[in-house]
């Protein structure tokens, strides 16, 4: 077998609270579609038959016993459940499966959407025998506006530089923002094998990684690394240029000591293969050189190799903010080719539905409706005379008659009542808007379980549902 | 030639071996009966890129942008992960050169032998042979077999066929794991052990040698020289749009020989200081032509043209049954769009695919006629070119 795919679903959503404090980020409707279809699709398209699929008992139940959740996949699907409130990276999660992993794995995120050539990131895994390979792709502006953000929001988002080399293949140098004090700081050594650096940033990183076995062999050993993205990736990409993994020296001296639990070491013991000197004869014999204009062999003679392939064009989003989430609302319905009004759906004729809109099975859809650019869920009962413009509803809503939703988002099983006017506002899960309100610009979800807080207790336990994890002074909740 | 070679084909007539078809891809008939073994073997067609020019459209041209395995499922299941890891360093070039792709190929076949196991009812023998037929037939749509290789794969099916049946799995495929490094090891590394030591003996204090792109052999006969005190230095020759020279020249400064670097069209005038040439080998075929990198036969004549010897290094067992006396009829072409150049921003043969009369060439081999070429130093010793069809005829005995 050659690779074992890896998919990720353990994570909160932590910055889209207002989304998933009640439905899990894995499950999350996209296009009538819960999320983790959409990665699952893409492993599903280019070959795989089995996923190992790490994620919450909360999410696993859901998947077995709730009928909208249909993960229509004919791939075996290997749940891993993780405890939710373990706080695992997802390096800690690769660390839980490690004795599931016999083959190099391709790790990816839940909540990846994209049609990329999947084989141009697996093509440069195999052919430069890489440690690391890795899908980016060039970020696009969000163009819908969010609701409940009033104004522009600040982007609080923290840049990361990519330094490629000139074939804009091998990965150089990766580092983000928050971890650079003053300024980038580029390695002497770096530039001397590599003079000539592209450094990119405005990069979205799509979380979509080929790893060589070794590399999870190595994360069981070093306990201290818990993200693939924030530590094991810049710390593989910083180690291809580290003195250690280029003298072929070093490597007959830790045969030796192969019992030592040294970490820096570990990782180049693994890498090594069998018939390696077929292997370095081939490239002995070979003329081909990464790079020229200096004296040294293909490579620089380094082992640990990182690569990234990064699309110009083509979707790739991780929905993982508010706007993202919208924006793959937009664009989802052009990965997959299903009939726009699902024909379980009862429409009467006398509505508009804007070609760009999705109906969902079983909703019932009355007269005098205009539904345009909007995705509308499962179950979902839409009465006379509303107008839907630019929004996003989720399964089994209600909504009377006369309303007006335009750049919203309303979640699971909310009502709207009559005459009801929403413009730009999130609704959250379960909610009733009376009739005639007219919200604006504003997010309405429910507040948390107000208590008095013991000075032992913690928060945590007693706010489960809390969107503010924070205290003030006087312990009391700040929602 | 005369009377000697002619009794010869007379006595092996009944051993006449059909030699594979020619690549026809102009004939539909035989691009029909292609397109259906690959069917059966599940591997992808790979479709053929851009006009071809007329005097070679009988031969498949690829483009490095479509590679083979975006057709095929990614974990692959069908083809052993390391020969789908082979083909695609064959197709980007990353393995190059006659022997650099002999040893990788070899290097995978261990790799699936050691993951095969005989599934119940079958021989090893007759099992392991058809398993490594789907993989050869994908090598060969990455890009097509060298004769070095095509010897190797006639080895190692023979030494598989030979198994006895009465033999143990693990047994056999140990068996077969020796034979594989002992093949590697006698044809490859000692024979560029025994080549560099009678061509050493033809090196001289004081001389010029010109090499031509890259060998590998002829590389390692220049540092074994080196070290072992010769005073001389090379002339490497290089033409676009490969390159390869460069290489050669990186491997030759690094040993500290000293060189001086042209382009095959500064042959002529650099040809007047040179007093001997070098040329390695992709094949060396059974009427004494030399089938090497596209320009090694202008090489060969400039310099027969200036009296200066020519000297073809190469190891037996990239001698090959084909007989050619043109570089038509069998060759290879590479992707067409490797001639663009990018200057200044401006990449003027961009759009070459929308005049219509205009078509792009990118040949990989020519052959040399023995006229040319004065001496053929083997590991079997120097020979002259005329008598490769004698050391087939040794080695098809032997065997």
């Amino acid at each position: 077998m050659e690779l074992q795919a890896v998919l990720m679903a353990a994570g909160g959503g932590s910055r889209m609270m207002d989304l998933t404090y009640n439905t899990p980020k894995p499950l999350l409707p996209v296009g009538n579609k819960p999320l983790i279809w959409y990665p699952l699709n893409l492993l599903e398209r280019v070959g795989f038959e089995e996923v190992i699929v790490i994620t919450t008992k909360e999410v696993q139940k859901m998947i077995s016993t709730d009928p909208k959740v249909k993960l229509d996949v004919k791939m075996k699907l290997d749940l891993v459940c993780i405890q939710e409130d373990a706080d695992m990276g997802t390096a800690d999660a690769l660390r839980h499966i490690q004795q599931k992993v016999k083959t190099d794995v391709l790790v990816v995120s839940c909540d990846l959407i994209t049609d990329a050539a999947l084989h141009e990131v697996v093509d440069l895994f195999r052919a430069h025998n890489a440690t690391l390979s890795m899908l980016m792709s060039k970020a696009h502006e969000f163009t819908e506006t969010v609701p409940g953000q009033k104004g522009k929001k600040k982007t609080g988002e923290q840049r990361d530089f990519v330094g490629v080399d000139g074939t804009g293949k091998r990965l150089l140098f990766m580092a983000n923002e928050a971890d650079l004090d003053e300024g980038v700081v580029i390695r002497k050594s770096i530039m001397r094998k590599h003079p000539r650096m592209h450094i990119k940033t405005g990069l979205v990183d799509a979380h979509l990684y080929c790893l060589k076995k070794s590399v999870v062999d190595f994360l069981a050993d070093n306990k201290s690394i818990s993200s693939i993205r924030g530590e094991l990736v810049p710390y593989l990409v910083r180690k291809q240029f580290s003195k250690s993994t280029n003298s072929p020296k070093v490597i007959d001296e830790t045969h030796q000591n192969l019992k030592k639990n040294d970490s820096n070491v570990n990782l180049e013991i693994q890498i090594s293969s069998r018939d390696e000197e077929l292997l370095h004869l081939t490239q002995e014999r070979s003329c081909w050189n990464d790079h020229r204009g200096d004296m040294s062999d293909a490579y620089h003679g380094g082992r640990l190799r990182c690569y990234v392939h990064i699309m110009d064009e083509g979707i790739c989003y991780r929905v993982n903010t508010l706007a993202a989430y919208i924006e793959a609302n937009r664009l989802a319905p052009k990965l997959f080719d299903e009939p726009a009004v699902h024909p379980s759906a009862v429409v009467s004729e006398r509505c508009l539905i804007g070609a760009d809109s999705i109906i969902g099975a079983s909703c019932q859809i009355s007269d005098k409706t205009s539904i345009k650019r909007s995705t509308i869920g499962v179950s979902t009962t839409v009465r006379e005379k509303v107008k839907v413009t630019n929004s996003i509803i989720m399964h089994g809503v209600t909504i009377e008659e006369g309303c007006n939703i335009q750049g919203s988002v309303i979640c699971s099983n909310a009502v709207i009542g009559r005459g009801a006017d929403i413009k730009y506002c999130l609704v959250g899960s379960a909610q009733r808007i009376e009739p005639d309100a007219l919200p604006f610009e504003t997010l309405l979800r429910p507040p948390c379980l107000r208590s008095t807080l013991t000075p032992t207790s913690t928060h945590r336990s007693t706010h489960t549902q809390c969107l503010f994890k924070q205290l003030n002074r006087n312990n009391t909740c700040l929602c | 030639r005369g009377v000697p070679y002619q009794t010869v084909t007379l006595i092996h007539q009944s051993m006449v071996k059909r030699l594979p078809e020619h690549v026809q891809v102009d004939d539909p008939a035989v691009v029909k009966r292609l397109a259906k073994k690959l069917e059966r073997q599940q591997i992808p067609l790979r479709s053929d890129y851009g006009y071809k020019v007329s005097l070679f459209s009988h031969l498949h041209q690829y483009s490095r942008k479509a590679p083979l395995t975006q057709l095929l499922s990614i974990p692959s299941t069908v083809i052993h992960p390391s020969i789908v890891r082979l083909g695609l360093q064959y197709s980007q070039g990353i393995v190059a050169g006659s022997n650099a792709r002999s040893v990788a190929l070899l290097h995978a076949f261990k790799q699936v032998i050691r993951d095969y196991t005989t599934p119940p009812n079958e021989e090893l023998s007759r099992d392991l042979v058809n398993k490594l037929k789907p993989y050869i037939s994908f090598l060969n749509q990455c890009r097509p077999l060298s004769a070095s290789m095509g010897n190797a794969i006639k080895y190692i099916k023979k030494e598989i066929s030979n198994i006895p049946s009465q033999c143990k799995e693990e047994e056999a495929k140990t068996k077969l794991l020796t034979c594989i490094d002992r093949y590697i090891e006698e044809k490859i590394v000692l024979a560029a052990k025994a080549i560099s030591k009678y061509a050493i003996e033809k090196i001289s204090d004081g001389d010029v040698i010109l090499v031509y792109g890259y060998s590998s052999l002829v590389n390692n006969i220049l540092c074994e020289a080196f070290e072992k005190s010769r005073k001389f230095r090379v002339i490497v020759v290089d033409s676009r749009p490969r390159l390869e020279g460069r290489e050669a020249l990186r491997r030759l400064v690094q040993r500290g020989i000293s060189c001086t670097y042209v382009l095959i069209s500064a042959l002529s005038y650099i040809l007047p200081e040179v007093s001997k040439v070098f040329l390695g080998a992709h094949a060396l075929l059974a009427n004494g032509y030399v089938m090497s990198r596209v320009g090694t036969s202008q090489i060969a004549l400039v310099a027969r043209t200036y009296n200066v010897p020519v000297l073809v290094c190469c190891e037996t067992y990239k001698f090959c049954e084909r007989v050619q006396t043109d570089s038509f009829v069998s060759n290879e072409l590479d992707d067409p769009d490797d001639l663009m150049v990018t200057r200044k921003g401006k990449t003027q043969l961009e759009n070459w695919q929308d005049v219509s009369s205009l078509g792009l060439l990118n040949l990989v081999y020519d052959v040399t006629p023995p006229d040319f070429v004065d001496l053929v130093i083997t590991d079997l010793g120097m020979i002259p070119c005329t008598s490769v069809p004698v050391v087939l005829r040794v080695k098809n005995l032997d065997q």
